[in-house]
């Protein structure tokens, strides 16, 4: 995991969480951090302007996502190979 | 029927912020109206407005919250929580049983002009994940709902400028029938933005220079901001609660012009105003008090005074008649709402708000309109008019209790 990515992430999920960055670890999942649907947009939101990608989510069929968001870790590894591009982001406008 | 009572009243808008405070306002014949701050207001031709300064919306909600509220959303929930307040109710007694009503025009206004910014002049491609839920008409009545537990009949009235007064009047039948045991009602607005202001200049119904009602000099609306919400019950319950009622509501009408979608009508207004106190079995000569509709444009004012003299006979003489509109702007959807407060206060403490910057008579507007300056006077009744673009009127009819 690239540390500049993780931090960030780590930090848009700990906002949406209200907790400190240093709560969180990279096997807790958003579940865990009390997140519910309406965070995990924001989560997602924050996600695309940060790092100006475009996050496969359909909220209709999340388990279809090609995202990984099952904890904190996967979701940084998802951001950085969304970063390198190497997924396609036509899901979600 | 059941006698139903207003137990509660709470409002922010550009006067002040709660009841009390607004009323002394009002009764001081204070002037809310401005110049307009906001992003881009140096590429209008309107600049003056009653908007709501010094409020920080951070300090009252949190950030997930600020997600999901507007400030038409905030205004009324401030609001609703003065009215609830008072009543004494933290959440709803019977939740099946009580609902919410809000009027507004523009519901999350605020929230469509920032992402209409976005998109269209910055070219982003992406707009907050709750645009939608923040902007929708219905996200006031709604989180009124959540906040305070009302499990029964709760929805959004959108019409223009009566939209509060449908609200309250819809919220008053539904208690009264025995629908529900009781409701918050009221109406809220918060359209004071670049794309909402250059869209109402680019009617030419606006003042470039102040809101000068039944004046001969008047020259247009001002636009404001906020909100009134209300607790509507029956009278037994609020006494069983030990709660005050601040009014009776005893009658409401509302009508349609079915002609000019912007010119008012004579007629439509008259028959609203008279089905007002049919509904209320007030007459004529027992009504002390009217909040007009008052505007400030050439037209309305003429035509609502036409109303009053055709509707009352020789009472309309002797009615006191004021137009607060010109201290806290025309709040559209929540202005009923706001207008509300000065009938309470004229029911409840025999002080009749004034109608502010009149300057010079009109031949046809030739009533009592208490110019400029408060005054005294024991109000048995009152009415409250709202006349809406479309042609959609609303007369509501209270009693001193």
């Amino acid at each position: 995991m690239r540390p500049d990515v993780q931090d960030q992430v780590f930090s848009i999920i700990a906002r949406e969480a209200l907790r400190d960055p240093s709560e969180l670890s990279a096997e807790m999942t958003l579940e865990e951090l009390g997140l519910d649907s309406l965070g995990l947009v924001e989560v997602i939101f924050a996600i695309e302007e940060t790092f100006d990608v475009s996050v496969p989510f359909n909220a209709n069929e999340p388990a279809a996502t090609q995202f990984d968001m099952s904890s904190v870790g996967a979701i940084v590894t998802a951001v950085e190979r969304l970063m390198s591009g190497g997924n396609p982001s036509s899901a979600v406008a | 029927m059941r006698r139903v009572v207003i137990s509660g009243a709470g409002t922010i808008n550009a006067l002040a912020e709660g009841v009390a405070q607004t009323q002394a306002a009002m009764e001081a014949g204070r002037c809310a109206i401005g110049e307009l701050a906001f992003r881009d207001v140096e590429r209008l031709s309107i600049r003056i407005g009653a908007q709501i300064k010094g409020y920080d919306a951070s300090a009252r909600f949190t950030a997930q919250e600020l997600a999901l509220y507007d400030p038409f959303t905030q205004y009324a929930l401030i609001a609703g929580a003065e009215a609830m307040a008072q009543a004494g109710l933290e959440r709803a007694p019977d939740p099946a049983r009580w609902g919410c009503i809000i009027g507004t025009a523009g519901g999350g206004h605020t929230t469509a002009n920032n992402a209409y910014r976005a998109v269209f002049a910055e070219a982003k491609n992406r707009v907050h994940p709750l645009t939608v839920p923040k902007l929708m008409g219905n996200a006031a009545p709604s989180h009124l709902a959540i906040r305070f537990g009302l499990q029964g009949p709760s929805f959004a009235v959108a019409t223009a400028c009566a939209s509060s007064n449908h609200a309250i009047g819809l919220a008053f039948q539904m208690v009264r029938s025995g629908m529900v045991e009781g409701m918050l009602a009221g109406g809220s607005e918060a359209m004071l933005n670049f794309g909402g202001l250059k869209a109402w200049e680019g009617l030419r119904v606006m003042s470039p220079d102040g809101c000068r009602p039944f004046s001969a000099s008047r020259n247009g609306m001002v636009q404001g901001e906020g909100a009134g919400v209300f607790v509507i019950e029956t009278l037994e319950s609020a006494t069983a609660r030990g709660a005050t009622p601040l009014a009776e509501i005893v009658g409401f009408a509302m009508t349609s012009d079915a002609s000019d979608v912007v010119m008012p009508s004579l007629d439509g207004a008259a028959a609203a105003i008279t089905g007002a106190l049919a509904d209320a079995g007030v007459a004529p000569e027992e009504v002390g008090y009217i909040n007009a509709h008052g505007t400030g444009t050439a037209a309305n004012d003429r035509i609502e005074t036409a109303a009053i003299r055709q509707v009352f006979g020789a009472a309309a003489e002797l009615v006191a008649i004021s137009a607060t509109k010109a201290m806290h702007g025309h709040c559209i959807g929540g202005t009923g709402a706001v207008e509300l407060v000065a009938c309470l206060m004229a029911l409840r403490d025999g002080v009749i708000a004034p109608t502010i910057g009149y300057d010079t008579a009109d031949p046809d507007c030739d009533l009592d309109y208490v110019p400029n300056v408060a005054r005294r006077a024991e109000v048995g009744a009152a009415l409250s008019n709202a006349f809406a673009f479309g042609g959609l009127n609303a007369v509501l009819a209270l009693r001193r209790i």
